[in-house]
């Protein structure tokens, strides 16, 4: 349909609106896409902030700048911050910014509802944030909100976090819906679906994934909802409810979460490792046909959360095997990033640093989440800092650092201005070694016994503590540094070439630097 | 790479924790007392090993790369893209190894899960933040709360080395005895764990859970709460004396007399005085977590004590709260956690505690026939 619009449109070119309105009212995919990264960096610090109070409480044994209570808080909040402030929206901003530049289409299929999606971000977190400031305090009951600890037990606030929880799962849902209506429809003429970069194609099948499963976490809070203010028993024993019911509603929709939170990374680490390796992806179709098996596995594993709650040896035993099962495309994926690097002709700017650590610290999670798999072993890692450094390492240098790849990579053609290389480079090592120095410790303090989630701790886990403080100090505060850089390239620097990288594959390199605010008004001829 | 993790925390240790001289640098998981715990470990470096092994197959290929295929070495692409072969066989290798991995794995699993004929039965109950202990078959049952001093958890005096892992009353159990745990929570759900004889079960409310040990050598044995369960989750220690078979009768015997004493203390007289020396002890440890030492609770949350209605006015009211608890509230039903003389004496305490003042007491015979009339 983009087809029939003629060139008169792009003679007078009309810009962008002025002053605040450009973005309330922006439905251009660009506008909106900075403004989901922009909002995700903000709430990528706030989280931050966060762990460093966590980080600070927990440097010695005892008590010492926060009371239990509010530590809770803290944990509770950075984990529902980074997953749904931090790492959900950045991809999505990904998406809004590349996936129409990467099929050819003129914007996305449903601008006026992306607009939307993304306003709705900020009041969801806006009612969140505020529950910090209410009698009795925010939620406290960790980002898995296991009732009845968050019915019965929850503080009085509980209400407002399931109302900002319906809001983020309504913006998600349209977000994702978006996704799917641009890619099955607005791809230029001749860009097949096997001929589609990987980065669409991992989103494609992520979308789905929010689909099947952001309404189950509403169902699950409106349950709580019905809990807390209408006196149903939908989770609590004395009423005839079920407890475990809430782990097994809430793990069906967390375990596909996970998953939400880092195809769109392995998607973008498979453009950037070919372009820095000048070598063509290995194993493109079993690239695709990996993340399709990996998202209908993410289905049917959700239960290895919940090794330990009694459920019948059986289960235990199809959950198990089913989570194993998830190694081999998983395998897949990894092997095909190492051969695309083998023989290649490789050079190391800050993507490609970020991408090839993705590889290294993300294999390691995998190789921690396959421990944790082996169910009767999972019976001394369930619940301690094992858990806590596996999913750490997924997501850190998993989701994050393919976030950070991602925008090295793509910034020239956003700007129009190269970044600052040296300071990107100082920005990628400071937080690989502090990203380390705070996570890979936490492997030894689980296996010696320390459990998840506490204010204080036994002295035998002192020494570990506080060197992961430490790490965790610096990689907190080596994230502002990329701000700066960031805001220098939005500012000036060296003009950037239409394809800045020697290597680089993909249609958003035909288009000038910065892109125009309007791009493929005419679609590309795709051979 | 396990060397230098020791060499960097040597150097950090010598330099910034020298003051905390219980601490050390465990790097693993240690195996147990028991032969679930052993199985376990053996499972877990297993699988470690086989993990290292595939790693440096992987990273050793990459670095490969990273080093010899680098542009600035005037390495030039090479242009394949797609290997059948190599795509099916490391589609397969894994998969293999994961079915082997599997085999012990399932063996071990079938092994946790058959806790038939036992010797002993102790049920474990989870509250906030304390557990009870109910030998089942001695018919005699009690609860196992933290001992660590306030004092020492904010600063100000040092930390003995068990620090957080101590109780007044631990689990005490014989070696070589098959014992079962059946497990379930009063309150939230807690999770039970003893990390050296490979048993961690959760404690969930309404459920009774099901799990067993067998304990090769005597000790004392600590672990603690695994399940985010409120507040003190971080202050909610196990602690199992694992003793040998006379000592443990000789327990028994001492516990089953010791219930006796405590169900006559029902009919004795009591004073207001001894009554209140009572109440203060049951206040502080079943009470004070959630409304503080001073009365003065944590609104909204977990209210004042100190001048509130139903500590100062009726008196059925108060019973009626303690003995059943709120509905819909972390306030609990004590009828049944506590003995008519410690309810009777805490009742007391929190109507004359706190500048309450009212003069009045509940006597133990009063409170055995408020729950019996009910």
């Amino acid at each position: 349909m983009s087809a029939v619009i003629d060139t008169h449109a792009q003679d007078h070119h009309h810009g962008p609106a002025k002053g605040f309105t450009r973005w309330l009212y922006t439905t251009n995919h660009k506008d909106i896409g900075s403004m989901y990264l922009i909002f995700s960096f903000a709430m990528f610090l706030l989280g931050g902030t966060m762990a460093m109070v966590i980080r600070a409480e927990l440097f010695q044994p005892g008590l010492q700048i926060v009371e239990p209570e509010f530590f809770n808080q803290m944990t509770t909040m950075h984990g529902l911050i980074m997953v749904f402030g931090a790492v959900m929206p950045a991809f999505v901003g990904l998406a809004n910014w590349m996936i129409p530049m990467m099929i050819g289409a003129p914007d996305m299929a449903l601008p006026r509802m992306n607009n939307w999606s993304f306003w709705l971000l900020p009041a969801a977190f806006l009612i969140l944030i505020s529950t910090l400031f209410m009698p009795g305090g925010a939620p406290n009951f960790g980002w898995t909100f296991y009732a009845p600890l968050s019915t019965t037990y929850g503080p009085p606030s509980t209400t407002f976090f399931i109302f900002a929880v319906h809001i983020m799962g309504v913006s998600s849902i349209m977000g994702a819906i978006n996704v799917i209506a641009t890619i099955l429809n607005l791809r230029a003429p001749g860009m097949t679906l096997m001929k589609m970069p990987l980065f669409v194609w991992t989103w494609l099948i992520t979308a789905f994934l929010l689909i099947a499963v952001m309404p189950v976490l509403a169902g699950v809070v409106t349950m709580m909802l019905m809990d807390i203010n209408f006196g149903t028993s939908f989770f609590n024993a004395a009423g005839g409810g079920d407890p475990v019911l809430f782990q097994h509603v809430f793990w069906f929709f967390g375990h596909p979460e996970v998953y939400i939170m880092i195809l769109p990374a392995f998607g973008a680490v498979s453009e950037i490792i070919p372009a820095f390796s000048r070598k063509p992806l290995f194993g493109y179709a079993s690239m695709v046909y990996a993340v399709g098996a990996i998202a209908l596995l993410s289905f049917v594993v959700w239960a290895h959360h919940m090794f330990t709650v009694g459920i019948p040896l059986a289960g235990e035993l199809f959950f198990m095997y089913a989570t194993m099962l998830i190694a081999v495309p998983t395998g897949v994926k990894v092997f095909n990033w190492v051969a695309t690097m083998f023989r290649g002709a490789l050079s190391f700017e800050a993507p490609m640093l970020f991408a090839v650590a993705f590889v290294i610290l993300f294999t390691i999670g995998g190789f921690s989440g396959l421990m944790l798999a082996v169910a009767p072993a999972d019976f001394q890692y369930h619940d301690t800092y094992f858990v806590v450094a596996h999913f750490h390492y997924v997501l850190v240098p998993g989701a994050i650092f393919g976030i950070f790849a991602s925008a090295y990579y793509w910034l020239p053609k956003w700007t129009g201005h190269m970044y600052d290389e040296t300071l990107a480079q100082t920005h990628f090592w400071l937080s690989f070694v502090g990203m380390n120095l705070a996570f890979f410790p936490m492997h030894f303090l689980g296996l010696a016994g320390m459990p998840r989630r506490i204010p204080d701790y036994a002295l035998q886990f002192a020494d570990f503590n506080m060197v992961s403080s430490i790490g965790a100090f610096m990689f907190g505060a080596t994230q502002l540094l990329f701000l700066f850089i960031v805001v220098k390239c939005v500012r000036g620097g060296e003009k950037a070439a239409a394809k800045p990288w020697e290597g680089a594959e993909g249609l958003e390199w035909t288009l000038p630097s910065p892109a125009p605010y309007h791009t493929f008004a005419t679609p590309p001829e795709i051979k | 790479m396990r060397v230098h993790a020791k060499r960097a925390g040597a150097l950090l240790g010598a330099s910034l924790v020298s003051s905390q001289a219980m601490a050390d640098w465990t790097l693993n998981m240690a195996p147990g007392v028991t032969g679930t715990s052993n199985e376990i470990y053996g499972l877990h470096m297993t699988i470690l090993w086989i993990c290292v092994a595939i790693g440096i197959v992987v990273f050793g290929v990459m670095f490969w790369s990273i080093f010899a295929h680098r542009k600035s070495k005037g390495s030039k692409p090479a242009h394949f893209h797609e290997n059948t072969v190599v795509e099916i066989l490391w589609t397969i290798i894994p998969f293999v190894i994961l079915v082997l991995m599997c085999i012990p794995a399932t063996a071990t699993l079938m092994d946790m899960y058959d806790s038939e004929e036992s010797d002993i039965d102790i049920k474990v109950t989870g509250y906030q933040w304390k557990w009870k202990y109910d030998y089942i078959n001695e018919e005699f049952g009690y609860f196992s709360n933290t001992t660590t001093p306030q004092d020492e958890i904010y600063n100000r005096v040092e930390k003995n080395e068990h620090y957080l892992r101590e109780v007044d009353n631990p689990m005490v159990v014989p070696v070589d005895k098959k014992i079962r745990f059946l497990v379930t929570a009063n309150d939230v759900i807690h999770s039970w764990w003893v990390p050296a004889f490979g048993v961690k079960k959760d404690a969930i409310p309404g459920f009774i859970n099901e799990t067993w040990t067998r304990i090769d050598e005597p000790g004392i044995y600590r672990g603690q709460c695994t399940e985010l369960c409120g507040r003190l989750h971080g202050f909610m220690p196990v602690v199992v004396k694992a003793v040998p078979q006379d000592e443990y009768d000789a327990w028994v015997a001492e516990q089953v007399a010791s219930a006796e004493r405590e169900r006559e203390l029902t009919s004795k007289d009591w004073t207001l005085a001894e009554l209140m020396e009572r109440g203060e002890g049951v206040y502080n440890t079943n009470c004070a977590a959630c409304h503080q030492a001073n009365g003065e609770g944590m609104p909204p949350t977990f209210p004042a004590l100190k001048g509130s209605r139903i500590a100062i006015e009726d008196m059925n009211a108060h019973l009626d709260v303690v003995v059943n608890g709120v509905s819909g509230s972390p306030m609990q039903a004590f009828g049944e956690q506590l003995s008519e003389a410690d309810l009777a004496a805490v009742i007391t305490y929190e109507r004359n505690a706190w500048g309450n003042d009212t003069g009045e007491m509940v006597t133990p015979k009063e409170v055995f026939d408020y729950k019996n009339k009910e």
